[in-house]
């Protein structure tokens, strides 16, 4: 069975379960994925996740070798890793997406 | 590679009494509080393109960590001469200050707008006496400088995904060339640090100085849960990154793989060579707000520990620079690279594509640190960027692990 990845994908760490965009991916885009082709709903820029496996709620996701936080919902293998899914061990993330308040409201 | 060549090409620098040497000559202009602020800043106005900084404290209440801070920096290796700029009803302590720097032998003079007439005077005043010093400086010579007397700091601002995976350990390689010539290298931002301070432990020198680092880190992490927000920007996120730990873990890869020899606060020199981390989160209980409210706060502490060029690596493009000692700004992303080419200094996102390795980009570093300490500015040097800013915090003293190998 092929375990080929998109060359624009880059695995830092052996163990890690997410991947790197390492060249900007376009909506509707496949990218191959430790041999399982993934179609992309939505661009991803550089610098963003991917999920390199199946990760369950509650699992940490590696990084460097390093564990960067929980997901707090399932992700399917090549979905898009971000603040929708993936949640600090330490300190909440704050964004100016919608529905995400930047200043914490007492 | 090039090693030899570097090992055989000395900088120069200018020696002071304290027998550190500096990369630049400058004249700071230094307020003591932010009523001092317009009048020092038209000053230095006069003195466009030339090495005159502008440097101070905008508080009125008295703080020892700023007063330790500033007579660092008016003393720092970069400075050859200082004007102090006084309303005259502050408490800093200008006489206590301008009484260290004499003591340097530098150059030192106070004016205080109370006592010289008003605005338009003081300007007139210290204009003239900038000028005298300028003209002073301008004759002083450089000797041999060796590369273990040299200071390099690193921060990042605006980090993105591919900070950790491009620029900062890019840097990484260029600290650990660094150390290997004999320099001293400063790492910062605990709060940037958190879920990192067990593998710090493992290269501590002394298995004390480890433990004094977790405690530090644990501090950063209850620091800034108290505060309610941890080290990470909006902009932080839109570049990838999603949590502190992960946004950490990329900083952390711009310390390398040296030993850690020591730990130190804002304003205590590094007393060897190498790797030093620096504890930017103050003691106590939260008091006076975040630690550092943006990226020039801590150049200026890493500048009062003594470092002569800050390696700034970002993401998001920062394009900032600071008063007394020059920033290299080390790009991590291609594209940003593309769009801020005038302000960065390096492309480490080339990485990403193949055309540069981590050891290339490291070697490229090491050189740029070479040219810019021997005189060549930095692009943001070149733009004439002086960003600084100094606020209220408080230390307690280094504890005695911090230090375990101590300069003889």
């Amino acid at each position: 069975m092929s375990t080929e990845t998109d060359r624009r994908l880059l695995l830092i760490g052996p163990q890690d379960n997410c991947l790197i965009v390492c060249a900007p991916l376009a909506a509707g885009e496949s990218v191959l994925v430790e041999g399982v082709p993934v179609t992309l709903p939505q661009a991803v820029a550089i610098g963003h996740k991917l999920a390199r496996t199946a990760i369950a709620t509650g699992q940490k996701v590696l990084r460097y070798g390093a564990i960067i936080g929980s997901a707090t919902q399932p992700i399917a293998q090549g979905e898009h890793i971000h603040t929708h899914n993936l949640a600090s061990d330490y300190l909440p993330t704050y964004t100016l997406e919608e529905g995400q308040s930047y200043v914490h409201q007492h | 590679m090039s090693t030899n060549t570097e090992r055989a090409a000395p900088l120069q620098g200018w020696l002071r009494s304290d027998g550190r040497k500096g990369i630049r000559n400058v004249v700071a202009v230094a307020y003591l509080v932010e009523c001092a602020h317009f009048v020092a800043s038209e000053i230095t106005q006069h003195f466009r393109g030339q090495p005159v900084h502008l440097i101070g404290f905008p508080g009125c209440y008295p703080n020892a960590y700023a007063d330790k801070v500033m007579r660092q920096l008016a003393t720092h290796p970069n400075v050859g001469a200082v004007l102090l700029v006084s309303l005259g009803c502050e408490s800093f302590d200008k006489r206590g200050l301008e009484t260290h720097i004499a003591d340097t032998d530098r150059p030192v003079h106070t004016l205080t707008i109370q006592d010289k007439g008003g605005t338009r005077s003081t300007i007139a005043q210290g204009v003239e006496w900038v000028q005298w010093a300028v003209e002073q400086l301008a004759e002083q010579p450089r000797v041999a400088m060796q590369w273990d007397e040299l200071v390099v700091a690193t921060i990042c601002g605006g980090s993105d995904g591919t900070s950790g995976i491009t620029a900062n350990p890019a840097v990484g390689r260029a600290f650990d060339r660094l150390i290997d010539e004999g320099a001293a290298c400063i790492f910062e931002e605990t709060g940037e640090l958190v879920g990192c301070e067990f593998h710090m432990k493992r290269r501590a020198a002394t298995p004390e100085l480890g433990d004094e680092i977790v405690r530090t880190v644990a501090k950063a992490a209850r620091y800034y849960a108290t505060l309610g927000h941890g080290s990470f920007a909006p902009g932080n996120a839109d570049g990838g990154l999603t949590t502190q730990e992960e946004k950490s873990l990329g900083a952390y890869a711009k310390s390398g793989d040296s030993q850690i020899v020591g730990l130190i606060k804002p304003g205590d020199v590094p007393p060897t060579g190498g790797l030093y981390l620096l504890d930017v989160v103050p003691d106590g209980e939260v008091r006076f707000g975040f630690p550092n409210i943006s990226d020039n706060a801590e150049i200026v502490e890493l500048m009062a520990c003594g470092a002569h060029i800050t390696l700034f690596t970002t993401g998001r493009g920062s394009v900032v620079g600071s008063a007394i000692a020059p920033v290299i700004k080390i790009c991590a992303n291609p594209q940003t690279y593309a769009r801020l080419a005038e302000d960065m200094d390096v492309n480490a996102g080339r990485l990403l594509n193949g055309e540069a390795t981590l050891d290339e980009l490291g070697a490229e570093i090491v050189t740029l640190v070479h040219e810019v300490a021997n005189g060549a500015p930095s692009k943001s040097e070149a733009l004439g960027h002086q960003e600084f800013i100094l606020t209220y915090k408080q230390f307690e003293p280094l504890g005695p692990a911090c230090l375990p190998i101590r300069g003889v």
